[in-house]
């Protein structure tokens, strides 16, 4: 059973990663569309398990965040990354199952998966 | 949307979007019925947008915070037998209430709200949510104030170690409403 005072815990220990975090301009952006169409085409599960993957491999310079619909409904769920210096990648119909390698790949190794990109798709 | 735990991560975007400070997302659930309330102090409605907002032939770009997401779920409350109501003002807020009736055949699964509330969460950090599901005499609870207050100034509520714990917990408690 979970306990809401461990929420402590976990802020004593996020404490001091945050102090050593890279500054707002050197980070990587995860942004998934969250509008109606990319939640009915299956973003939730998308989103959840890109939180799961840079916990997991403890990313520090990488922010997940959601927003509206991208405009290209059919395409949904869409996830666009954006990596300091470099053109923005935009991944098309993402599962859950496509997220580890766009992780591993592109936000760590940066290369980018193009097999999921919107170029490859349309 | 195959359930109504989409739904509400759908709506509550809405309350975002209209700039909401606080948010309350609650779940009652009864013998025959489950109703939904999701009610926001954003900047409300005008009369004339509030008429037009369950059309989705109307109201498409008329506003962008509006789309298909108040249709679809006023088509999955009244399929099951059950009712969408929305009451807005200008500068007060909105409130959406949707009722299913769980016994009809075609009433969608509740589905993962813990999941769901947490990339609310995710989604707006800053906001003061607060979740209470009921079913019986069983609770199940969170507020982004409390949680607030345990993780301090520095830690914000949308860090992914943060998130996962919270779905782990909200999980957990959902689970013990089911418990007899």
């Amino acid at each position: 059973m979970k306990s809401l005072a461990e929420l402590q815990a976990i802020r004593d220990r996020m404490r001091g990663q945050i102090e050593l975090r890279e500054s707002g301009d050197d980070r990587i952006r995860v942004v998934v569309g969250m509008a109606t169409c990319g939640i009915a085409a299956g973003a939730r599960p998308v989103l959840n398990a890109f939180l799961e993957e840079v916990a997991k491999r403890q990313l520090k310079n990488v922010t997940v965040s959601q927003t509206g619909c991208i405009g290209v409904c059919r395409l949904e769920p869409i996830v666009e990354v954006y990596v300091p210096g470099q053109e923005k990648v935009t991944y098309v119909k993402m599962s859950p199952d496509k997220v580890a390698s766009v992780v591993s790949e592109h936000l760590v190794n940066g290369r980018v998966v193009t097999e999921y990109t919107i170029g490859a798709a349309e | 949307m195959k359930e109504i735990a989409l739904h509400v991560l759908d709506i509550a975007q809405n309350s975002i979007s209209a700039r909401a400070v606080h948010l309350d997302v609650t779940l009652e659930e009864g013998a025959e019925a489950l109703t939904l309330t999701i009610a926001d102090d954003g900047v409300g409605m005008s009369p004339e947008l509030l008429a037009q907002v369950s059309d989705p032939f109307t109201t498409t770009r008329t506003t962008r915070k509006m789309g298909l997401g108040l249709p679809l779920l006023r088509l999955a409350a009244e399929q099951t037998g059950g009712s969408l109501s929305i009451e807005s003002a200008p500068g007060v807020g909105t409130t959406v209430t949707a009722v299913f009736l769980t016994n009809h055949i075609d009433c969608p699964p509740l589905g993962d709200i813990a999941g769901t509330v947490v990339l609310l969460i995710q989604g707006a950090p800053e906001l003061e949510l607060v979740y209470n599901h009921r079913r019986g005499d069983k609770l199940s609870h969170l507020d982004t104030r409390e949680l607030r207050a345990l993780l301090g100034p520095q830690v914000s509520l949308s860090e992914p170690e943060v998130i996962l714990w919270l779905r782990d917990y909200l999980q957990e408690q959902e689970a013990l409403l089911s418990d007899t």
